[in-house]
């Protein structure tokens, strides 16, 4: 089963230096272990854009956004057999946001890839 | 109450579930550690199996705890103590192990020390371990899945459509071979490293296989195979970077799977190739595989077993509608691959493509000079293939007869109805010609 991971933050500043080197060993050992398909962090979201659809009407928005709370700041893809491994997962990530950067708050969210339908 | 007791099993259940979820994450970085400590894979092996069994003791009362890595690596290693002790060594050997670990835990702190560590290289150690060419194909697997995969024996055994006990049997009698020859611990350099490498690439792909080619069996634990042969590749592609096989296995692997959700209809028939809906196909997978591949050829291996294969599968894959199929390459691949790997098998595919690259007589020429080999005795794609060159050639009823020989060969109820179909068909076209 392919899971995204997607980790929202009301946090926007940058991970601490002993948060980011156990990340990059969990992404080590993720990527050898085969389980890791992709992964990535992602810029400031006053440095990217949204464009919107309301009542029939486009809008481009560019940052920065005051009215966001929770902003999307990192993604990752990963095969595992299952539900259970995937929560295993992100609980160890979540850890170590927990042991490396005190006063983070945050949400680690896993979504299972829809399968096409047949 | 009688409700009471049932909902508690099933959360027994859930816990089990999680607490092997946690260690089959955990339990690669455990056992290579132990197996470096104790310099004795299949002890190693014993002991993460006791750590396990006691998270699935502790941890639905205590809960899980916060690093579960450490939790179980502390257990192992207090077992391994035991188990030493126990033993009583005399032996000057052992008093130096033990030596060593009191050592390593002296200066290896549990916290997060599952991340600590590069595996890697004891990684591939312990992979070469359980591929040992002196067992079998069938313990090789079962070893890899046990101690690479960490997967149950039962989970082996119903992937392989075993009883438990069979597995449970194979899997002691591999662990005891190592032992007892003094295998248990090594690592292959130089030229018997490729020779030591092809042993377990092959046990990779007929874990693989096993799982895609699935004839039988309903069970979800058959996919599993594939994903556990699957990430088995991605772990060979990054702890022995620059084997090109490695690379290239991975690719056809990746490639192969690519397809999965396309070959079966939703009556669980099976759909051909060229008859997929190619929408279907995983395009992340494909990308995955064509760089596998890519990296394949960049070291040097465009012609090696793996990487012909791969090779040909990414013609398939790359080719947006079934009539846009290179043949002529697919064709010229083939060739290059029977050269190297003389099977009868690779010939008869051959032809196959040969007859949609250059047209039915030339392919019908290499069928011919088959029919005879001993090997393909008894294999009904020999005159399935046959029948339908014989069809597209007009000599219906030729064609006939070698459809009613195939039908009769095989093995599986959906072919041969399929085959008798053909039979049929060719009958009719005989008669109105």
């Amino acid at each position: 089963m392919r899971f995204m991971y997607i980790v929202t933050s009301p946090h926007n500043g940058p991970p601490t230096p002993e948060l980011l080197e156990a990340m990059h060993k969990l992404t080590d050992r993720e990527i050898k272990s085969g389980r890791m398909l992709d992964n990535g962090g992602l810029m400031p979201l006053a440095k990217g854009a949204q464009v919107r659809l309301k009542a029939g009407k486009l809008s481009v928005v560019d940052g920065p956004f005051v009215e966001a709370k929770e902003v999307v700041g990192g993604y990752a893809i990963f095969e595992l057999p299952g539900k259970e491994e995937a929560v295993a997962m992100a609980v160890e990530f979540m850890q170590l946001h927990k042991d490396l950067m005190p006063g983070w708050d945050g949400t680690c969210e896993l979504r299972e890839f829809a399968t096409p339908p047949q | 109450m009688k409700q009471k007791r049932r909902h508690e099993g099933h959360a027994t259940a859930e816990a089990h579930r999680a607490i092997l979820a946690i260690w089959r994450i955990e339990q690669p970085q455990l056992i290579t550690r132990l197996a470096r400590m104790l310099r004795d894979v299949p002890l190693a092996e014993d002991l993460t199996q006791e750590a396990l069994l006691a998270a699935l003791e502790s941890w639905p009362a205590a809960g899980v705890p916060e690093r579960p890595g450490a939790w179980l690596m502390a257990t192992a290693k207090r077992r391994a103590f035991d188990h030493l002790r126990r033993s009583r060594m005399s032996e000057r050997k052992h008093v130096l192990l033990a030596f060593d670990m009191a050592v390593e835990q002296q200066t290896m702190p549990d916290l997060d020390a599952s991340l600590d560590d590069d595996i890697g290289d004891e990684l591939l150690r312990l992979i070469f371990t359980a591929c040992h060419p002196r067992l079998s194909h069938e313990a090789r697997a079962a070893l890899t899945l046990r101690m690479i995969c960490g997967l149950t024996t039962e989970e082996i055994a119903r992937a392989f459509l075993q009883p438990e006990t069979t597995i449970a049997q194979r899997i002691v009698r591999a662990k005891r071979t190592l032992s007892e020859s003094g295998l248990a611990y090594e690592t292959p350099h130089g030229e018997q490293l490729s020779e030591r490498l092809s042993s377990v690439l092959e046990v990779v792909y007929l874990i693989f296989n096993e799982g895609y080619t699935a004839s039988r069996g309903e069970d979800w634990l058959r996919p599993q195979l594939c994903y556990e042969a699957l990430r088995l590749g991605r772990v060979l592609t990054a702890v022995a970077p620059h084997e090109p096989e490695a690379h290239a296995l991975l690719a056809l692997m990746e490639l192969n799977a690519s397809r999965a959700a396309a070959r079966i209809d939703a009556a669980g028939q099976p759909i051909l190739l060229l008859e997929q809906n190619r929408a279907l196909w995983d395009q992340l997978q494909i990308r995955r595989g064509m760089q596998a591949l890519g990296r394949a050829r960049e070291l040097g291996g465009p012609g090696g077993i793996y990487a012909l294969q791969a090779a040909i599968v990414a013609c398939h894959a790359e080719a947006r509608t079934a009539s846009e199929t290179d043949w002529p390459r697919i064709a010229a691949l083939y060739a290059e691959l029977a050269a190297i790997a003389t099977s009868p098998i690779v010939e008869l595919n051959r032809a196959v493509a040969v007859a949609m690259a250059e047209g039915p007589e030339q392919a019908l020429a290499i069928v011919d000079r088959l029919v005879h080999e001993p090997t393909l005795k008894g294999y009904h794609l020999l005159p399935s293939v046959r029948g339908d060159l014989l069809h597209k050639l007009g000599r219906y009823a030729e064609a006939r007869s070698t459809f009613e020989a195939a039908a009769a060969l095989a093995g599986n109820k959906r072919e041969r109805e399929l085959l008798t179909r053909r039979a049929a068909a060719a009958a009719s076209a005989a008669i109105e010609s």
